[in-house]
């Protein structure tokens, strides 16, 4: 079984006459700095060639030269709309190196951040791609101010929580440096309870307007066979029939303890994809609640605090771990020489993964569509180009 | 003298008052868009309520740099803006405002006004060949798609009042609304048909959201006006809006009863501009709730839903007509 090459579509009619038109790096749509060179039939892409690394920060040499106190707080700035998840990943990883425990406090608290900025993610994933498909200045703007009036409350809690809005720095090796302030899981309350009663506001705005089913049904479409060919994870993965989610399928961080589905939709398309998202938002609302309910009592850190940047020294050896983030499967591989600082680290970054479909399901669809397809991969450059 | 003084005086009047209008439109629209999205919108320029915006907005433009590309077809990119801003205006030419008060009130006054409002296409295809640019390019030949597609059904809709009435005069068609529930919005379902039919196509031919795939700013960046800055960007935004709220006028005549309203016949200019608000307010409405629609499926919906809707809502007033059955009736 192997998915086919990227495979250029002939279309028979007159002239022939191909346009070859560069789309990024910097385009209203471009996520960030995607570049796509496209080569069109009138409106059709025949072919896309998608390059990458515009924002490469060599985060991996990063990794080498920070120590195990540092680069948590760097860990965010890969992925930037959910930090809370890459700096989860990362401290897990030196946690697995250095076989240390973790208390259950921190990890119900890693649980609650992850699932918040699943919502706040999954809000500025919806904005975003409504504004790819209805223009800044038309129906996807107002669809991404009200997303990001929600993203801003969760934004709010964070800041409550870590005293940043964007970069929190609340992992670090051996539990979470903070502990929730008095007061705060009640807003956590209000605020889930708010977004929870504004979802169907907008499935009501989006699914019950024609031109949005006709924009997004069977459009895109990642068959079974592509998803894993490919390697793609997370939300497309699910949205093309696959029930896998790391959460469930290999848990972390207590994960196990928590009442979840894990929404699954069979079509592959756009609408799917935003389907399945749809329903992350409602689970992740679950898990926030059961978090916030059963949290238990107890040290919210196995080590001491930060006191000195290279008190976390990690015995020789390698661990590779994984999380679920809001956009698929976030991998550190990290190797340790005994110091303060890893020898090596890799990262695979989720929307890398994801990103490498577009090149399979572009071609045959209209301009109008690849922004559309993009929109429902929901890549984050930061990841991307690490 | 004199005689000079009122051939230039009302198209100068007219000119300036239509100028003013369409400036604080966009401020209104900008500041419906803000409420719309729980925003306040302009406020800081000229409080309250952001009312110096537009001069600003014009005079910051104004003070721009007038870039042209080095590939542009300079004697095309000079003059599209201007071969779009011209007819926009023209159509204000044969609109009347209240009874006698139009620069010329044609006997083919409708004719006229969709005449130089189909001529926005060259001026637009004009500013996307001009600009030597693939976005601009394509953006034009989306427009000349889509606007000569919309072009029929919005002749065939604005016909039905013109069967009913019988005239091509628009203050024959205004005159024909009299009283109470006369316009001809409220003539039994086809009068709704026809009104809905006329601003979904008035939409599509304006290139407005849901139909704004000219623009698609998130596609093809500003699409034909891509390359423009500075004062020519400025004609390029007035002639769209001028050219909007000229639709507005015209189907405020058609359907909205014109300059007919309560009240003494001095307050007609105030009745017709209000209404003609009114449905401008409407076409803002759906831009800012709805998301774009596909160029493709723009097209099919034109040429398999719309052609032959609005061909049936004619022939539905001819039958009504022949029976006998018209207003004058």
């Amino acid at each position: 079984m192997s998915a086919p090459a990227r495979t250029v579509v002939e279309y028979g009619y007159g002239g022939n006459e191909r346009l070859v038109m560069n789309m990024g790096p910097q385009h209203p749509s471009a996520h960030g700095v995607f570049r796509m060179i496209l080569t069109l039939e009138g409106e059709t892409i025949v072919d896309v060639d998608p390059v990458i690394g515009y924002l490469h920060r060599c985060h991996e040499k990063l990794g080498e030269t920070l120590t195990y106190v540092q680069y948590p707080s760097i860990a965010s700035k890969t992925d930037y709309v959910s930090a809370m998840t890459a700096e989860l990943c990362y401290v897990r990883a030196a946690e697995q190196l250095g076989q240390i425990e973790v208390p259950t406090r921190a990890q119900w608290l890693r649980v609650l951040v992850a699932e918040l900025q699943r919502v706040a993610s999954h809000c500025l994933w919806l904005g975003t791609w409504c504004m790819d498909m209805g223009g800044a200045l038309g129906g996807g703007a107002t669809m991404f101010l009200y997303c990001f009036r929600e993203r801003e409350m969760i934004l709010d809690l964070f800041e409550a929580l870590t005293g940043a809005r964007l970069l929190y720095g609340f992992h670090q090796v051996g539990g979470t440096r903070y502990d929730i302030p008095a007061g705060w899981a009640d807003k956590v309350r209000e605020t889930v309870a708010h977004i929870e009663g504004r979802l169907p506001e907008y499935e009501a705005l989006l699914e019950g307007n024609t031109i949005f089913l006709v924009r997004t049904q069977g459009v895109g479409v990642i068959s079974r066979e592509l998803a894993q060919e490919v390697g793609v994870s997370g939300p497309l993965l699910r949205g093309s029939g696959f029930a896998h989610d790391l959460r469930r399928v290999d848990p972390y961080s207590s994960y196990e303890a928590f009442a979840f589905d894990v929404p699954v939709e069979t079509s592959g398309d756009c609408f799917a994809r935003y389907r399945v998202r749809m329903q992350e938002f409602r689970q992740a609302i679950r898990i926030v609640r059961q978090a916030l309910d059963g949290l238990p009592t107890g040290p919210i850190s196995s080590r001491p605090g930060v006191k000195s940047i290279g008190q976390v020294k990690l015995p020789k050896g390698e661990a590779y771990t994984r999380v679920e983030s809001p956009r698929g499967e976030v991998g550190i591989y990290l190797v340790s020489d005994g110091s303060t600082k890893p020898y090596r680290m890799k990262w695979r970054g989720a929307s890398f993964s994801n990103l490498a479909v577009a090149g399979h399901i572009l071609p045959g669809h209209k301009i109008a569509d690849a922004v559309a397809i993009l929109g429902s991969i929901d890549p984050v450059f930061g990841e991307v180009d690490r | 003298m004199t005689q000079l003084l009122w051939l230039v005086g009302p198209p100068f009047l007219l000119l300036n008052g239509v100028l003013i209008i369409v400036t604080y439109l966009t401020l209104l629209e900008r500041k419906f868009a803000a409420r719309l999205q729980s925003r306040v919108g302009p406020y800081e320029v000229g409080r309250p309520h952001g009312w110096l915006q537009p001069i600003a907005d014009a005079v910051k433009l104004l003070l721009k740099e007038d870039i042209v590309p080095a590939a542009a077809d300079r004697p095309v990119y000079n003059l599209a803006p201007i071969v779009f801003l011209v007819p926009a205006f023209l159509m204000y030419a044969a609109i009347p405002f209240a009874q006698g008060w139009a620069l010329a009130d044609l006997d083919i006054g409708l004719v006229f006004v969709l005449a130089v409002s189909s001529l926005e296409v060259v001026g637009l295809f004009m500013c996307g060949w001009g600009s030597n640019n693939k976005y601009a390019l394509l953006s034009a030949m989306r427009a000349v798609n889509q606007i000569i597609s919309y072009e029929v059904p919005f002749i065939l809709v604005a016909l039905v009042p013109v069967v009913l009435t019988g005239s091509l005069r628009l203050s024959t068609i205004v005159d024909a609304q009299h009283g109470l529930l006369g316009w001809f919005v409220f003539y039994p379902v086809l009068g709704q048909f026809a009104f809905v039919a006329f601003v979904i196509v008035a939409l599509a031919s304006e290139n407005r959201i849901p139909f704004d795939i000219v623009e698609a700013e998130s596609e093809l960046v500003a699409g034909f006006r891509v390359e423009y800055s500075g004062m020519k960007f400025a004609l390029i935004q007035l002639a769209e809006f001028v050219h909007l709220f000229g639709v507005a006028c015209l189907g405020t005549l058609l359907f909205l009863g014109g300059w007919l309203g309560p009240g003494p016949a001095a307050l007609g200019p105030v009745w017709f501009v209000l209404k003609s608000l009114v449905l401008f307010l409407v076409i803002i409405w759906v831009r800012w709730s709805f998301i774009r629609i596909r160029v493709d499926q723009i097209l099919a919906l034109s040429w398999k839903l719309f052609l032959p809707a609005s061909i049936a809502l004619l022939l539905a007033a001819g039958a009504i007509v022949a029976a006998g059955g018209g207003p004058g009736a």
